[in-house]
């Protein structure tokens, strides 16, 4: 691919531009947005699924190792990774020879996010961490678990053997600090949000919404139905990462014992 | 070198320019909503631009100053006053310890920033001394300001010493300020429209035609649902011809987005890190100080600017940030 050949457009109405690097046996399709003036999003499909989730941690894993200049920070999600820049530092780069026909920060970043993603090659190393969850079900920590068997026809001890059997991928961090969007959870158990919010649900409540299973991990008003509670903290403000779970992870739910619980001091490893 | 809250206003509390670079762990980058009003405060009192500092919310606090300090308010007027009597915004204010700074009813705008010469003395959380209320870290306790909470300072800066021996000097007055004051591009909200400058975001186009004209034609206004974390607009709503879930991804300072009852909602300080809902808009980052000042019952008008044309103003209010603050630097040092 020769350089140049995709402009990007300002005050883009249409939904960006498609690309693809047809020489690598895999296709990297991709869009490239911006996101106001000092923000720039990378988007590698429309579904969330595994591979695409792939694609967006081997990007984000190449921006961990060699940010870009002028990058402030990223945020990789479902399917997209968001570069948030700072246009000062990044227009310094006009100097290099290759960008001097650039005119604004958006037109360097847009080229430089190019270049790294058509050349990313999806070779997936398996840096990923496995954590261990303990959760104590229902009870007073797990007020929905009821509903959520009664709503799918099973015992509740079911709804906790179906839960903490499978294995959860860490699609993204959001929501809350430290707030973990998992993938994996058997439909067996899906249950729609409360029709009547709670006003607060404390932290380390583990809930479902739809398909859906998450951990609250600060205390905070919401909708999720609650089945259990983990004393593991995962937002700990004073440690770097300050995140327990990180894009990538997989997770397992480990039924504990009120007990259990109330003992509970070590951590997950 | 300290003041002590007497009353703690209607929301009070520790912001600087916010916690960045923890985005990716789901941490909100929080910071003023007025950044430009607080780099102003700053560069008064000749702190670093991102200082720490306090932000006041409508009904400022009433705080004892126990120590001669030298302050700068800017933002909104909230009727700032030395022992009742008023004191100007938008320049350095020398306080003699003993006397009691007290703000009244806000005549214009929405929020105000007090800095202090030297910067708050506060424990940074993630590189970042914000207030992030909803976690309860950050700032004084991770809360807001209460009543008999001391708020304690670092020593204040060459330049700022410098400018305090000139003040010294002037006046044994409870108070005393400079013969100059600088001149900013602060605009304060008015009772009429506010325009507010927009690029387009990323899902404009699944728009009804009728809804996309709508989101520039018609005038929305500022809802009571309005907070740091975001402002909540009222108007005709609007809705996309092709209504399928959206999945979670970054949203930034400014966007705005529409969930599925067509009003919009633009995402301010205290922003989630992601959003699921489809984005309309931008607001281009010079404008976010415009908003910050506005309250709730007043009303915007959105007006579109490319891409180019947002950066290029965002460059061009950053060049004047740095002429004012090399020209506050030269009066305090050679006056």
């Amino acid at each position: 691919m020769k350089n140049g050949i995709f402009v990007p457009k300002f005050g883009m109405k249409k939904s960006g531009e498609k690309m693809s690097l047809m020489e690598e046996k895999e296709h990297v399709d991709f869009t490239i947005h911006p996101l106001g003036d000092r923000a720039i999003m990378v988007t590698f499909g429309t579904s969330i699924d595994v591979t695409i989730h792939r694609k967006v941690k081997t990007f984000a894993n190449y921006l961990e190792t060699h940010p870009i200049e002028g990058m402030i920070e990223y945020v990789p999600a479902f399917t997209s990774v968001t570069v948030y820049y700072d246009p000062f530092s990044v227009l310094q780069l006009k100097k290099q020879p290759s960008l001097e026909k650039t005119e604004t920060a958006y037109e360097i970043m847009y080229s430089k996010i190019k270049q790294v993603v058509l050349g990313l090659e999806n070779s997936m190393e398996d840096t990923k961490k496995e954590v261990d969850i303990p959760v104590c079900y229902g009870g007073e920590f797990g007020p929905d678990l009821e509903f959520v068997a009664k709503n799918n026809n099973l015992t509740t001890d079911e709804v906790i053997h179906i839960h903490s059997g499978g294995d959860y991928l860490v699609y993204m961090i959001g929501f809350a600090p430290g707030f973990p969007y998992l993938g994996g959870m058997s439909e067996q158990i899906a249950a729609p949000r409360r029709a009547d919010p709670r006003m607060k649900i404390a932290k380390g409540s583990v809930g479902i919404a739809g398909k859906q299973t998450g951990v609250y991990t600060i205390g905070s008003p919401g909708g999720w139905q609650i089945i259990g509670r983990t004393p593991l903290e995962l937002f700990r403000p004073s440690e770097n990462p300050p995140s327990l779970l990180q894009s990538g992870d997989v997770i397992r739910f480990k039924p504990i014992s009120l007990k259990e619980f109330t003992a509970y001091k070590g951590d997950s490893q | 070198m300290s003041m002590t809250i007497l009353r703690p206003g209607l929301l009070t509390s520790i912001q600087d320019l916010g916690r960045v670079g923890f985005q990716k762990y789901g941490v909100i980058v929080s910071g003023a909503m007025d950044c430009y009003a607080l780099r102003v405060a700053n560069i008064l009192v000749g702190n670093g631009e991102g200082e720490a500092a306090l932000e006041l919310t409508l009904a400022g606090p009433t705080l004892k100053v126990e120590q001669d300090l030298l302050i700068a308010i800017t933002g909104g007027d909230l009727a700032p006053t030395i022992d009742k009597l008023p004191i100007p915004l938008w320049k350095p204010v020398y306080v003699r310890k003993g006397s009691v700074l007290q703000f009244g009813p806000c005549r214009s705008g929405c929020r105000a920033y007090l800095a202090v010469a030297g910067g708050l003395c506060v424990e940074e959380v993630m590189g970042s001394a914000s207030t992030y209320l909803r976690a309860g870290i950050g700032g004084y306790h991770g809360r807001a300001l209460e009543a008999d909470d001391v708020l304690r300072f670092r020593a204040p800066s060459e330049q700022a010493l410098q400018l305090i021996e000139q003040l010294v000097k002037s006046s044994d007055e409870r108070f005393s300020t400079t013969t100059w004051s600088v001149t900013t591009e602060f605009a304060i909200p008015d009772e009429k429209i506010n325009t507010i400058r927009v690029t387009l975001g990323s899902h404009y186009e699944q728009f009804a035609e009728e809804s996309r004209n709508a989101f520039f034609d018609q005038v929305f206004k500022v809802t009571p649902q309005s907070d740091r974390m975001g402002y909540k607009l009222s108007g005709d709503p609007l809705t996309r011809t092709d209504a399928f879930e959206m999945i979670s991804e970054a949203v930034t300072l400014g966007t705005i987005q529409v969930p599925s009852n067509g009003q919009p909602i633009i995402l301010l300080a205290d922003r989630q890190t992601t959003g699921g809902y489809p984005r309309i808009g931008q607001v281009v980052t010079v404008d976010l100080s415009l908003l910050a000042q506005m309250k709730p019952g007043e009303q915007i008008q959105f007006k579109e600017v490319s891409m180019q044309k947002a950066e290029a103003l965002y460059l061009s209010r950053e060049n004047d940030l740095q002429e004012l603050r090399a020209g506050v630097t030269l009066k305090m040092t050679t006056e």
